[in-house]
């Protein structure tokens, strides 16, 4: 990997944005913060395939486009499939001179659906392969463009359309599937999680993963106020608070070695900063029925399973 | 012919004959996932790779569903591109096999047609493609080995032709042609590498106001797969159907000077006639079994019966005027179909070829027959027992059963 | 959206998009309309990271940030973010 590359606020603000203004988002999208930070980490010539999702909806309405790079999307299963095939054009038309030899980045994105669920199999196989991408996942936990269903992103607990929160089902009843860490079993050269207020990790993350050889997958955490029923002007807060309360730590893993990242380092050494999930869930209009009396127990295991899931990532990175 | 360039003689089937010309047509991207009677294509391909013996990026994807797409994706990342499949494996592509046409990606598939599941079966028919006939892919259908090699290298600037830009698909009948040993003739590499050239791309508009080469560019960024609303989706669509309008002529264009070069035509590159101009019975069939039609007719012919057959070669797009012209003046028409459209009165050839007969001045007589289904054989004997039946719906005038099922135990 | 259309002739193949969102204008969307002090602001530009919008810009010459409340949505983000309490969220109409 070549030499690591340091940026200041200033850089990033001065870089012209790739993903630009004009797009459809909700208003407090984390998802379109997330997919402009992650534009701004590229370092050359890019192009960009997206799943169907929201961030592909509202960023690609005809006649309009906000992408100021070369983009595709196919499917909603596809994003890993589409890369794949790209990376396969530019490689053998570089070798046979019908391109420039220049390299060019690949990037995919997808958001939970396109990821755990109906893209799984093209992303699991584009990865066994060994396909020169990187895999960025935004993760607003549920199928939003479709309005708001379950998926197997969603949270223990959280109320969709699909696991609403009734007087017997207590919204999502299933937890959420280890994704980064089902990446990380394919033995990747590199996976990492990340959350938009932790931006420059966000940067620095996504700029390792174009740079390394190879696949790489980020797991970026994007709340979604529409589907989270949460304050628009507090998606970026929520995104910290997840990370404090380890319901969403922030690691990686270069070439087999897991680390955890800085802010979540800082848990893992003084374990009284670790917040309790509820300061976290508190804010959202999913989590309400946790609230009540008969939401108790359900509160109660979603704490025990953020820990056990905490001190199962500490002993991967070897902090215990 | 003329300028007919010396060839070499090798013994293949017909999967080997479709491998080796995408050997030779300078395909940069194969994406494809093996499944019988395709099998064989991508097996043989995969050594030409593993022996290097072509300048080809092979993928080895984990479902038919992902090859379709890294062909599609490759495709308008400039590359041309080849998959193949058949049966299960078309199905799985059934969605994407859409958006690679709206998409305008040229990519060419061949497929060892065979039958669907379930009851699952592995032999041929055309349950397929048929059911993919609205997919907006071109699809021919070849009679044997050497055609199938000379229409893959065809197909592959059909799709790419600039008035075109649609994928295109070419059917071999599993089994029977897949994997059956034939004489294929083949051309010489430089003379393929020549013939189906580099690919082209059109000029298209990009949102910041330049015209740029259609494929996915840094230099000149492109966005491509939006999402459009009713306002603008209709016009997408129109366009498709006027390439398949313009596909028409280049297909015929193409097959021309392809005969040119090889010494091989087929009909006029659309359809077959054979002893059709003067037929008062006649047949319309797909792929292999028009050989053995053919052989029937002859033998009709001896008898004195006026019998003839048209085997359709491109299906899509239909060539509805110069089919009418071809066919209008038979008396009694059987219509072949390998596949069924269940619920919907008989198969698919069945209804379109009606349709294109509807507006034919002389009103044929027009029946169909669904055979072959999962593989089953048809012999001589059987195939001759529709002719018989068009010459009794001639002499009485009457059709008994319009849908009828050959070979079918009742 | 335009007010009529061109016809399937006139548009390029396959919806290759032929307009960047940079002219589809989001400002009107907002119901609050953050507003900066410039005295409590200290040009850290979190706000301009985290926008959703890309509608706060870095104005090197000038050294200072600036809104383009021709995209701003109204979310309140900038608002919540800064360090300083620099933005507060003010209704539009007023
Ligand atoms: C094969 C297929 N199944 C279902 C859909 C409908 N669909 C479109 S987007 C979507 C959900 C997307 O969810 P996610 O990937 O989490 O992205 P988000 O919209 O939440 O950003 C669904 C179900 C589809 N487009 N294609
Ligand atoms: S629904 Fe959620 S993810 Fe989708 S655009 Fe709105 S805020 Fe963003
Ligand atoms: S976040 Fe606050 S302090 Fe920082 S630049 Fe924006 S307004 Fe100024
Ligand atoms: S209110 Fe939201 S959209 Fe407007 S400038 Fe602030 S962060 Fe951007
Ligand atoms: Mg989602």
């Amino acid at each position: 990997m070549s030499e690591e590359w340091k940026f200041t606020a200033k850089d990033i603000a001065e870089k012209p944005d790739l993903f630009l203004s004009g797009h459809r988002a909700c208003a407090g999208c984390a998802p379109a913060t997330v997919l402009r930070l992650i534009m701004k980490a590229t370092r050359g010539p890019t192009i960009v395939t997206e799943a169907t999702g929201c961030m592909e909806v509202v960023s690609s309405i005809y006649p309009y486009t906000s992408w100021a790079v070369p983009w595709l999307h196919t499917a909603f299963e596809t994003a890993a499939a589409n890369a794949a095939g790209i990376e396969a054009a530019l490689k053998i038309m570089r070798k046979k001179c019908k391109r420039k030899q220049e390299h060019v980045d690949v990037i995919a994105i997808a958001g939970d659906g396109g990821t755990y669920d109906i893209g799984l199999q093209a992303l699991s196989g584009a990865v066994e392969r060994g396909h020169d991408f990187l895999f960025v996942l935004y993760d607003n936990e549920a199928y939003m463009n479709t309005g708001i269903q379950r998926s197997g992103g969603t949270p223990h607990g959280a109320a969709t359309t699909t696991s609403p929160a009734g007087s017997i089902v207590p919204g999502k009843v299933e937890y959420k599937k280890p994704i980064a860490e089902i990446m990380l079993a394919h033995e990747m050269p590199y996976v990492a999680t990340a959350s938009p207020y932790y931006w420059r990790d966000l940067i620095a993350k996504a700029r390792k993963g174009l740079e390394v050889e190879g696949p790489a997958f980020l797991h970026v955490f994007a709340p979604c106020p529409r589907g989270w029923r949460s304050d628009a002007a507090k998606s970026i807060e929520l995104s910290r608070l997840a990370v404090e309360t380890c319901v969403f730590p922030l690691w990686e893993s270069a070439n087999g070695k897991c680390q955890l990242s800085t802010p979540s380092k800082l848990i893992a050494l003084a374990p009284q900063k670790k917040r309790p999930v509820s300061d976290y869930l508190q804010g959202q209009g999913r989590f309400r029925h946790l609230f009540t009396p008969k939401g108790k127990k359900m509160l109660d295991e979603v704490q025990s399973r953020t820990d056990e899931r905490w001190q199962r990532l500490l002993k991967k990175c070897q902090e215990t | 012919m003329k300028n007919v360039c010396k060839q070499d003689l090798m013994a293949m089937n017909g999967d080997e004959a479709v491998a080796y010309a995408v050997k030779q047509a300078d395909v940069d991207v194969v994406a494809a996932y093996p499944i019988t009677p395709q099998t064989i294509i991508v097996e043989k391909f995969s050594e030409y790779v593993a022996n290097g013996e072509v300048e080809t990026e092979f993928v080895c994807t984990e479902s038919e569903h992902s090859a379709l797409t890294a062909c599609l994706a490759a495709a308008v990342t400039g590359a041309r591109t080849f998959t193949a499949s058949a049966s299960a494996g078309l199905a799985l592509m059934h969605e994407m096999l859409f958006v690679t046409s709206g998409c305008r990606a040229p990519v060419v598939m061949a497929i060892a047609n065979r039958a669907l599941s379930a009851p699952l079966n592995i032999h041929g028919d055309h349950s397929d493609t048929m059911a993919q006939r609205d997919s907006g892919w071109i699809q021919l259908y070849v009679e044997n080995a050497q055609e199938a090699y000379d229409s893959i290298i065809q197909a592959f600037r059909i799709a790419e032709d600039l008035q075109v830009l649609l994928p295109a698909m070419v059917g071999l009948d599993g089994f029977t042609l897949s994997h059956s040993l034939e004489n294929v003739n083949g051309l010489p590499d430089e003379v393929v590498k020549k013939f189906v050239g580099v690919r082209e791309l059109p000029l298209v508009a990009t949102h910041e106001g330049k015209n740029a080469p259609f494929k996915l560019d840094p230099e000149k960024p492109m966005t491509m797969g939006p999402i459009a609303f009713p306002d603008y989706y209709f016009e997408f669509k129109r366009q498709q159907d006027e390439a398949m309008k313009n596909a028409l002529s280049v297909i015929q264009r193409v097959h021309d000077e392809y005969a040119e070069l090889s010494g091989r035509s087929y009909g006029n590159g659309l359809f077959e006639a054979y002893q059709l101009d003067d037929a008062e019975v006649a047949a319309v069939c797909l792929g292999s079994t028009a050989g053995t039609m053919k052989t029937v007719v002859d033998e009709l012919r001896q008898d004195g019966v006026k019998a003839g057959l048209l085997r359709l070669r491109t299906f899509r797009p239909l060539p509805v005027e110069e089919l009418q012209k071809a066919l209008s003046h038979a008396k009694a028409i059987a219509v072949m179909d390998r596949s069924l459209s269940f619920g919907g009165n008989g198969g698919a050839v069945f209804h379109e070829i009606r349709h294109v007969l509807y507006d034919a001045a002389t009103h044929p007589f027009v029946v169909n027959y669904v055979y072959g289904l999962g593989g089953r054989d048809s012999s001589p004997k059987e195939l001759r027992v529709i002719y018989e039946e068009l010459q009794r719906i001639l002499q009485t005038k009457h059709v008994e059963k319009t849908i009828n099922y050959l070979g079918l135990r009742e | 959206m335009s007010s009529r259309g061109k016809s399937w002739k006139e548009i390029a193949p396959a919806g290759v998009c032929s307009k960047s969102s940079t002219t589809f204008l989001t400002g009107d969307w907002k119901t609050y309309l953050p507003l900066r002090d410039l005295e409590k602001c200290t040009r850290c530009l979190l706000c301009v990271i985290f926008c959703p919008d890309g509608a706060i810009h870095w104005k090197p010459e000038k050294a200072d940030i600036e809104f383009d409340y021709s995209f701003c949505k109204g979310c309140g983000i900038c608002a919540n973010e800064c360090p300083t309490k620099a933005i507060t969220m003010k209704l539009e109409k007023e």
